[in-house]
């Protein structure tokens, strides 16, 4: 059976298999079609918390980016979890027993005003598209691949089928689909690096086999990594980075933006009990934990792996012929997302770091320049087939990546639909309009969000983990300080908050467009995206902390200078700090 | 100030402390022992590399699961002790 053909059995297999899960629990019970996780286990509520928030990020791309940036990436590592401990700690508990179901329900009703209200619907909607685009990023990846296609033509094939999924609708509600997509996509991720840490390391889990032994050479892995690496130009994949402010500011940002999420913070409204919100981000981070523990395993040893398969001989020896090439690199050319160009003309894909400082050994090696470019997101799906696992395993993978990138997506224009039509029409503009016209309102919020994703996804600004970690600053520097701010103090009123969230907003916004292009319009860029350019080294994808800052100081400084918040608000806030009296979540 | 308010008052206080106790544990491992303090721990040796990148790759992620399950345990017997959960 040929490739296309297993892929296509794991792909229409897994989606059967959720339609099937929606149907039953759809005659189950139709009330948990709008109240997800409404009286179910915090460990079910954290593993469908879990799959809700692995998108094509966590899946398809986070692990090339570790792979190619070594250590300086864990900032992926350390801020996509760090920030279930802020969750579970400074919002989750609190904002359950405030009992209502969105953010800027929220939002609109601690700063008693709907201007409030409508700033947090702005600031939801402006991170969740940008989002979106990371995700149609990743998902174009996934189906170009999979149906063997361009990446353009898989990115519009993604598109098409995402709109779908999303206005089908109450597969996203259900939590047992979610717990379905978590089951696919954990199975299909640990798998290829369970076989690959056996086959590198001789160690049966992955995280310990990315400290253990590499088995041909018996050196330590990450030893014999660096040293690979070195010797074809690169930096250590261990090495230490110079920029720590930079470092530190980008996981704070992707830690708070990650609390700052409206659709993560959204499961947290309807668990059973405060109690059950506090265990339930414990459960979600361990269900994550899985994912994100397994990663820097599968990205250390994908970057071995593709460096033997380049240098079968070791890197000081010739590289292998283009006619010799595996059939991986022959399938992926297809998609485009890899390209070879023999700028030497000796017909070997010479794959190196082409720096100033290699120039000597480069002239001396007969090298013109590095001929073979890889794409960061093909790591994760290329993964299985550059370890020659079998053909099952390579099926399995594009199930659990297209599982991650279309739950993830539907779940996301689900949130903006949602806040257009509930929480900027229905509830600002036009509070009369019938269900009937609300739905239209969605539906069609959806389709622009998906038109405007795709033709953003198009030139992305960033691989898809990068798009995504600009969402999270746009919410680090908006949502989180807002929420924290209504529940920690008594004292920041309407004015502040409102002023607060515009200029962390803006400025976070602003500091973005100018490298990232206005609006992520390709071509618009003000400065060129390179560390030289950027302000105190501050890369945009870090900024989000710096806007967070600001929001939290314009906040309190408009505040002190302005009137107290009413005393009914102040109890609301005392209210929500004790448990006690908490009744189940009710829509208004 | 009734007995109540005190009540509540001692139980949030209680509260703000374990979370800051928290909080310093998690910025430690993650921005302390896996970023700025990385070249203090680079002599100790861990399979190929030194304990920061550990710290960094792994060691963070599993104090976070850590902390936040001793947070929930702890908090979830605060409400108990001060009569402030829920029924």
């Amino acid at each position: 059976m040929s490739q296309f053909a297993i892929n296509m059995i794991f792909v229409c297999g897994s989606f059967a298999l959720y339609i099937a899960i929606a149907i039953w629990a759809r005659a189950g019970s139709t009330k948990e079609f709008y109240v997800a996780g409404g009286g179910v286990h915090p460990v079910m509520n954290g593993m469908a918390t879990a799959a809700d928030w692995m998108s094509a990020a966590s899946f398809i791309s986070m692990a090339g980016l570790i792979s190619v940036g070594g250590y300086a990436n864990s900032t992926y590592l350390m801020g996509w979890t760090g920030g279930y401990v802020l969750l579970a700690m400074l919002l989750a508990p609190y904002l359950r027993k405030f009992g209502k179901f969105t953010v800027p329900d929220f939002i609109g009703d601690r700063f008693y005003s709907s201007g409030a209200r409508l700033v947090a619907v702005a600031c939801l909607i402006i991170a969740s598209v940008t989002y979106v685009i990371g995700q149609m990023t990743g998902a174009g990846v996934a189906f170009s691949r999979f149906l063997e296609v361009s990446s353009d033509a898989g990115l519009i094939i993604a598109a098409i089928i995402v709109f779908m999924y999303a206005v089908l609708g109450g597969m996203k509600g259900i939590t047992y689909t979610q717990v379905a997509q978590y089951v696919v996509l954990i199975v299909a991720y640990t798998i290829p690096a369970v076989f690959i840490s056996l086959q590198l390391t001789d160690t049966f889990l992955p995280p310990l086999g990315l400290f253990s032994d590499h088995v041909q050479s018996g050196v330590p892995l990450l030893q014999k990594l660096d040293e690979v690496v070195r010797e074809l130009g690169f930096v250590d994949y261990t090495a230490d980075v110079d920029n720590k402010l930079n470092m530190v500011l980008f996981t704070l940002s992707l830690m708070i933006g990650t609390a700052g999420l409206p659709h993560v913070i959204i499961r947290f409204f309807t668990v059973p009990k405060v109690a059950d919100a506090r265990w339930s981000a414990g459960w979600a981070l361990v269900f994550i934990a899985i994912l994100y523990l397994t990663a820097p395993a599968v990205a250390s040893m994908a970057r071995l792996n593709l460096m033997t398969t380049i240098f079968p001989n070791g890197p000081t020896a010739d590289a292998i012929k283009y006619e010799d090439r595996p059939e991986w690199i022959k399938s992926w050319e297809k998609t485009k997302l890899i390209k070879f160009d023999d700028l030497n003309g000796d017909g070997r894909i010479q794959l190196y770091n082409h720096t100033p400082a290699f120039e000597a050994k480069a002239t001396e090696r007969g090298w013109k320049g590095n001929e073979l470019t890889v794409n960061n997101d093909i790591l994760v799906l290329a993964n299985p087939e550059i370890a020659n696992l079998p053909s099952w395993v390579i099926g399995l993978i594009a199930a659990g990546g297209l599982a991650a990138a279309l739950s993830t997506a539907a779940g996301l224009l689900l949130a903006i639909s949602s806040a257009v039509s509930h929480d900027l029409i229905k509830g600002t503009i036009n509070p009369n309009i019938t269900e009937k016209q609300e739905l239209r309102y969605a539906r069609i919020s959806m389709g622009v969000a998906i038109v405007v994703a795709t033709w953003l996804g198009m030139n992305p600004p960033g691989f898809a983990a990068q798009t995504v970690a600009l969402a999270f600053g746009i919410a680090a520097a908006s949502i989180f300080p807002a929420l924290m701010m209504g529940i920690f103090s008594k004292r920041v009123n309407s004015k502040g908050a409102i002023s607060g969230m515009l200029s962390g907003l803006i400025f976070t916004c602003v500091y973005i467009f100018l490298y990232l292009g206005w609006f992520f319009i390709p071509g618009t860029a003000s400065f060129e995206n390179i560390p030289a350019n950027w302000i105190f080294g501050i890369s945009p994808l870090s900024i989000g902390a710096v806007g967070a800052l600001i929001n939290f100081l314009v906040a309190f400084g408009v505040s002190s200078v302005t009137e107290q918040p009413p005393q009914a608000i102040q109890d609301l806030v005392e209210s929500v700090r004790f448990p006690r009296g908490a009744g189940t979540a009710v829509d208004h | 100030m009734t007995v109540q308010d005190k009540n509540a008052k001692a139980y949030w206080q209680a509260n703000l402390r374990l979370i800051i106790g928290s909080l310093i544990i998690w910025a430690l491992v993650s921005y302390g022992f896996g970023i700025l303090f990385r070249p203090l721990l680079a002599g100790i040796a861990v399979g190929g590399t030194d304990l920061g990148f550990w710290f960094a790759q792994q060691g963070s992620i599993i104090t976070f699961i850590i902390l936040i399950f001793f947070y929930a345990w702890k908090m979830n017997k605060l409400d108990k002790e001060f009569g402030l959960d829920e029924e």
